[in-house]
């Protein structure tokens, strides 16, 4: 490899690879894995928006759409947030982008600029220390705590150094430990912001799967609207994953940022993904409720089972996820053993940044069937 | 969502869950949920349980038609007189009365085609208040009490992702 002038650039040497993808190539390599290690739905898009897609491209629209999505989804998106009690404006205020993952990744680079220090709130989604770092940004890790129910308080915030960052990027409802906020508790975060004068990614992807309360955005909060994007999608709440459809709402100075780097990365998002998705805000409501129905159901299961086999595990209330405590102190040698004895998959937490040792992610969007199974070979293994 | 509902609604989904299951799965205790099928059961909104098969994987696959009837009623005979003999017949699967160009409408299941129509000619047809009957028999069954017979089977998901 030194032959060659095709060397990768310093920034992408200093990212790391994936901690769960080592455990990818040893699954794969069996049958009969029940995998509780998937970080999306086992529900098919709702069937009217595949419908509309297929229409869509039986009527050859196939073109590119405008740089930030079809003026009719924009509209639909601006009308679909108001639930959560936020108003954005279709025309200037909103962008559609191949999933959330692309409007995370040109918000960073849209933002930051080098050396910047950007507080995450971990155990995170894994794409956020990599998305600093390729946008010359410096991440700096904020843990949360199972004692806090992993939720971001200004004390974690304050011992992590966060007053100094210029940016804090958190999802929740969270991936990896189901945990959500409410609205005291993002008053807190949002306070510390405004002390400090912290922008604000909030990563609310999952915000349509919360099963306790309601979700709330922080951007609805005193004096946060200016100083927050808030990033959403098809991906979880309408199982539309492969679908690659997403959006951020932030004020017109940055929706013109962003877009800057989509227009030329991007272009538009994917065109037939966006008429499913027209399809799914108008009138895929119900298919939504009974996914969430179901989600809430496993989680119940998946809850009581653990606590019978004596798995410490704080109750998740959002996204399709546990994060209970390793039987074992090391939670990859855990989840690895568990994987060859058993044909478990699930993830060490670890792989989601501090905060995640000693955990193990367990996904509960699978069918009743797969996590009775996997429940049932979890408690013969640790027999 | 009450607990009749809720047990109802899992019960309709797969009516073999343990009451352990159903506990777990909507935080009721496993009494409460003992008590609670008991009680679907005995106000007759649960009826039974039944396997759904796709007749097509059995080894003697049965035939099955669907039966359009017509009658005709009089001042002693009502609807519901005609349904309590038509029902009686144990290859009357299942029985509806319907609106528009028909009355009732039966699915009948027996063991050849032969024996279907014996059934629909010598014992449905000469019902005095039938007027008309039309047999149409089931040639494929795809999808049946919400199950599929032909989806294709597995999770295409890639067993560790983000
Ligand atoms: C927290 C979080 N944010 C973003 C994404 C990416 O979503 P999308 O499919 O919209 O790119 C995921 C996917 O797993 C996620 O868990």
């Amino acid at each position: 490899m030194s032959e060659t002038p095709l060397q990768p650039s310093d920034r992408v040497a200093s990212v790391p690879e994936s901690g769960i993808r080592r455990f990818f190539e040893v699954a794969a390599e069996m049958d009969d894995v029940v995998s509780l290690g998937v970080g999306e739905p086992d529900f098919a898009t709702p069937y009217r928006a595949r419908e509309a897609a297929i229409d869509s491209l039986q009527r050859g629209q196939t073109s590119y759409t405008a740089n930030k999505g079809m003026v009719e989804l924009r509209e639909r998106i601006a009308d679909h947030v108001t639930r959560y009690g936020l108003e954005y404006d279709p025309g200037e205020e909103i962008i559609v982008t191949a999933g959330a993952s692309e409007a995370i990744d040109a918000t960073f680079r849209a933002l930051v600029n080098p050396g910047d220090s950007v507080a995450i709130a971990q155990p995170a989604y894994v794409s956020y220390e990599p998305g600093v770092r390729f946008a010359g940004g410096e991440p700096l890790p904020v843990e949360t705590r199972a004692e806090d129910e992993f939720v971001l308080t200004r004390e974690r915030l304050e011992a992590a150094g966060a007053q100094d960052a210029e940016l804090l990027i958190y999802c929740y409802p969270n991936n990896p430990t189901g945990a959500t906020m409410t609205e005291d508790e993002l008053r807190e975060v949002a306070a510390f912001c405004r002390e400090h004068d912290i922008a604000v990614m909030a990563d609310e992807i999952y915000a349509a799967l919360t099963y306790e309360g309601d979700h709330t955005s922080i951007a609805t909060l005193p004096g946060m609207r200016e100083r927050t994007v808030v990033f959403n999608g098809f991906s979880k709440a309408y199982a539309m994953t492969g679908l690659r459809l997403g959006y951020a709402l932030a004020p017109p100075h940055v929706i013109d940022s962003i877009n800057r780097i989509h227009q030329y990365s991007m272009l538009s998002a994917p065109t037939t993904a966006q008429h499913a998705a027209i399809e799914a805000l108008d009138n895929c409501g119900s298919d939504v409720e009974e996914m969430c129905t179901q989600y809430d159901r496993r989680r119940n299961f998946v809850l009581a089972r653990l606590d019978e086999m004596g798995i410490d595990c704080f109750e998740a209330t959002g996204a399709f996820y546990v994060f209970p405590e390793s039987p074992w102190p090391d939670a990859g040698e855990f989840a690895e053993t568990l994987l060859q004895e058993e044909q478990v998959a699930v993830v060490p937490g670890d792989a989601f940044g501090t905060g995640g040792e000693g955990h193990l992610r367990m996904s509960y969007a699978s069918s009743m069937d797969d996590l009775r199974t996997a429940m049932d070979r979890i408690e013969r293994f640790l027999e | 969502m009450d607990e009749r509902a809720a047990v109802l609604d899992l019960l309709r989904e797969n009516a073999r869950y343990t009451t352990a299951d159903l506990a777990r799965m909507t935080g009721l205790d496993e009494s409460v949920v003992e008590e609670t099928i008991a009680a679907l059961e005995a106000d007759g909104v649960v009826a039974g349980y039944t396997a759904v098969v796709d007749p097509a994987k059995l080894d003697d696959e049965p035939v099955r038609a669907h039966v359009e009837c017509n009658v005709t009623l009089d001042r002693e005979t009502s609807y519901g007189d005609i349904a309590k003999r038509l029902a009686g017949f144990p290859e009357v699967a299942s029985l509806r009365l319907m609106s528009g160009d028909y009355d009732f409408a039966l699915d009948v299941e027996a063991d050849s085609m032969g024996e279907v129509s014996r059934f629909v000619s010598e014992k449905v047809a000469p019902l005095p208040e039938i007027t008309q009957t039309v047999t149409h028999y089931v040639m494929e069954t795809y999808k049946e009490s919400n199950h599929r017979f032909d989806a294709e089977e597995g999770d295409e998901r890639i067993s560790y992702s983000p």
